[in-house]
């Protein structure tokens, strides 16, 4: 299984597509998770991401090795954004390529599931009445 | 090295870098040494501790080399 694992100021879903592109890949599955203009119909004006990157890049390589035990895929793609985001922004990719397309399904969720519950992430959301949570 | 602070535990300290506290030695011991410190700390729903960029049980014993890291309740993605 190939693997990309990046975090850092800025991310696209081109860069992600253009790592699993293969031949022998029939089913590829991407996840983009952006920037919402609200949080429980409070207007947000941006966030801020910040990460502890050692161990985040540690935490989202534990993840890859889970995906290899788990499932045949081919690549394998983890970006995260930090800093400040805005609304429309691309905070995180996850992308998998696979023979079919079954698999990709699953394994995608499975990562961007287990990677909101360990990766040592923050957000922090700013709100247009400027209070910050 | 101090011990690394993120986040709402940063905010809490205001300051990104603690310093190791005398006769801390343990993760239960340094939980308990920083809600003893900072008990709005308690408000938050986990509070967990890294070591040498590993996620920590409450009996692991760390010394000043090694790299501890207070981990609030991440919010990526």
């Amino acid at each position: 299984m190939d693997v990309l694992i990046a975090i850092k100021d800025n991310i696209t879903v081109q860069e992600a597509l253009e790592f699993i592109q293969s031949p022998a890949c029939g089913g590829e599955v991407i996840f983009a998770g952006t920037i919402r203009n609200n949080t429980q119909q409070r207007p947000v004006t941006h966030l801020f991401y910040e990460c502890y990157e050692p161990m985040a890049i540690s935490e989202m390589q534990k993840i890859a090795d889970q995906v290899k035990e788990k499932w045949a895929i081919q690549k394998l793609v983890m970006l995260h954004a930090i800093g400040d985001k805005y609304p429309g922004d691309v905070a995180v990719v996850i992308a998998v390529a696979s023979a079919h397309r079954g698999i990709a399904f699953d394994a995608c969720e499975y990562v961007i599931d287990i990677l909101k519950e360990t990766v040592p992430i923050w957000k922090k959301e700013f709100f247009a009445d400027e209070s910050a949570h | 090295m101090g011990i690394l602070l993120f986040g709402v535990v940063r905010e809490t300290v205001g300051s990104s870098v603690l310093e190791y506290p005398a006769a801390i030695n343990d993760v239960a011991s340094l939980k308990r040494w920083l809600y003893e410190e900072y008990p709005s700390l308690k408000q938050l729903s986990s509070l967990l501790i890294a070591v040498n960029r590993t996620y920590a049980t409450d009996n692991q014993a760390f010394s000043n080399t090694d790299e501890v890291a207070i981990i609030p309740p991440v919010s990526g993605g």
